[in-house]
């Protein structure tokens, strides 16, 4: 294990920048993500129709090109913000528009009978949203949004490309000094994201049997 | 308790309530029965404003149905409304779908509400579940806990759309005696079904619909020994061959 011979804090380094990346675009997708499908779901026109824009723009742009404006076409715009910055905002642009699709459908799949019921109880639209229906749809969503997330989680590594100095990138000057090691070099940081995408899916899996609809 | 008077309502070009008017007093149990698609299920619905209606009046109680907001709210949570699919809240247990009403809308505290809900649970046979969730219980069971959480709200009114049609038939009678029960006890009731027999033991009054008008109204025994109209001869022909 030589090659960690002094690399450990790049190593390291590298995996706590691709944490912050995930932790801070996930945030911001979910609730940009909300947002977006609450305004589908909404009577008004408007927001119905710039939040489909939205989603159908960025769930068919590849994530690349997404990057590309925001790393090349925009600092020549003057839209320049530190890497980090630039990572959050290219992964939220792009990742929101899955956490929408995904919790509108979750929305969908909960019966309009239950949310009659709580209506016929007395409820408020506000009341009978908060505690029957989005419970309901937050269950049903969990195992597309891990699935979203865990996506994202992957996509990270599509910021090294742009010199962000997350995981991937680390390795790449990794390699570059230790050709001789690169497979286990590789392994690593493979094992990296293996580890991060199973927490994921662990917890989800977690949450969804917790609370799963008896 | 409930009045209906010259209601019209559309679903686009279908004319689906023909100037119903219909009245309800205090303590009276009405059985509305008629064909599939005779707009029995959005007379019902429209008595909460699940369903909006284009013309006439609805008043429950003396008061005419509020647009929206929180006067509608009101109104429904007196006006009890149990449906084919029963519609128990599927991520709440049997108590909590009980107690959701009086604390969230009745203002009660949860102690209270809770020892209101086991009585209910008690009076409808299914005390023992009270801890389980919906998906446990069988089809009567969950429908007789919708009954318990209309109840929960001490209602004026009880409406019932079809409440035992998605039942097997050895559950049907577990609902309907409940139902029995609760006309005894002296509850306004409207309910839809096609159970006669219910109809002859617990309803004042039959209303005959057919293509979303009021055809014809009796007592239970001159409707269904002496219809008058061709439409509900033609109607309990049908439904008393099997
Ligand atoms: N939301 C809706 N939009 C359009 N048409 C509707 C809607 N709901 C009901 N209808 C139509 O209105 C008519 C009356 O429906 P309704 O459900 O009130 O009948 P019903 O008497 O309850 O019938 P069933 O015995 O089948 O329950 C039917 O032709 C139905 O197809
Ligand atoms: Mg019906």
């Amino acid at each position: 294990m030589t090659f960690l011979d002094g690399n450990v804090g790049l190593i390291l380094q590298g995996f706590w920048l691709t944490i912050q990346l995930l932790v801070l675009s996930g945030i911001c997708s979910i609730v940009l993500g909300t947002l977006l499908a609450a305004a589908r779901v909404s009577p008004v026109p408007l927001l119905r129709g710039a939040a489909v824009v939205y989603v159908s723009i960025f769930r068919n742009t590849p994530l690349l090109v997404v990057f590309i404006f925001v790393f090349i076409a925009g600092p020549r715009l003057g839209l320049n913000y530190p890497f980090l910055v630039k990572g959050v905002l290219a992964m939220t642009l792009y990742t929101s528009a899955f956490v929408a699709e995904a919790l509108r459908s979750g929305i969908n799949s909960v019966p309009v009978g239950q949310a009659e019921a709580a209506r016929s109880i007395g409820l408020t639209f506000g009341q009978c949203m908060r505690e029957v229906v989005m419970p309901q749809a937050l269950r049903a969503v969990i195992p597309p949004m891990a699935s979203v997330l865990i996506a994202m989680a992957k996509n990270t590594s599509v910021a090294a490309a742009f010199g962000l100095a997350e995981a991937t990138a680390t390795m790449r000057g990794l390699t570059n000094n230790n050709a001789n090691e690169r497979l286990m070099i590789f392994l690593v940081f493979a094992l990296g994201y293996i580890v991060i995408v199973e927490l994921m899916s662990f917890a989800a899996n977690r949450l969804e049997r917790r609370w799963r609809v008896a | 308790m409930v009045a209906l008077d010259g209601v019209q309502k559309w679903f686009g070009q279908l004319h689906v309530l023909q100037d119903v008017d219909l009245h309800v007093a205090p303590g009276e149990v009405v059985v509305v029965i008629g064909p599939s698609g005779s707009g029995k299920s959005t007379l019902c619905r429209t008595i909460n404003r699940l369903e909006t209606i284009d013309e006439g009046v609805i008043a429950v109680d003396g008061q005419k149905l509020p647009e929206e907001g929180k006067a509608l709210a009101g109104l429904r949570a007196d006006v009890g409304m149990v449906f084919q699919s029963f519609n128990i809240f599927a991520h709440k247990t049997i108590l909590e779908n009980v107690t959701l009403g009086p604390i969230k809308v009745r203002k009660q505290s949860r102690a209270d509400a809770e020892k209101r809900a086991r009585e209910l649970l008690t009076r409808v046979g299914i005390e023992a579940q009270a801890d389980k969730y919906p998906a446990q219980l069988s089809g009567g069971q969950q429908q007789r806990v919708a009954i318990a959480r209309a109840l929960a709200m001490e209602p004026k009114v009880m409406l019932f759309d079809e409440p035992t049609s998605a039942l097997d038939p050895e559950m049907i009678k577990e609902v309907l005696d409940v139902m029995v029960d609760l006309a005894r006890g002296g509850m306004t009731m409207i309910v839809v079904t096609h159970e006669m027999g219910f109809a002859r033991t617990a309803a004042d009054r039959v209303v005959f619909m057919s293509d979303g008008r009021i055809v014809e109204e009796n007592t239970p025994e001159e409707f269904f020994s002496n219809p008058s109209s061709d439409r509900a001869r033609d109607f309990l022909g049908k439904i008393l061959k099997h």
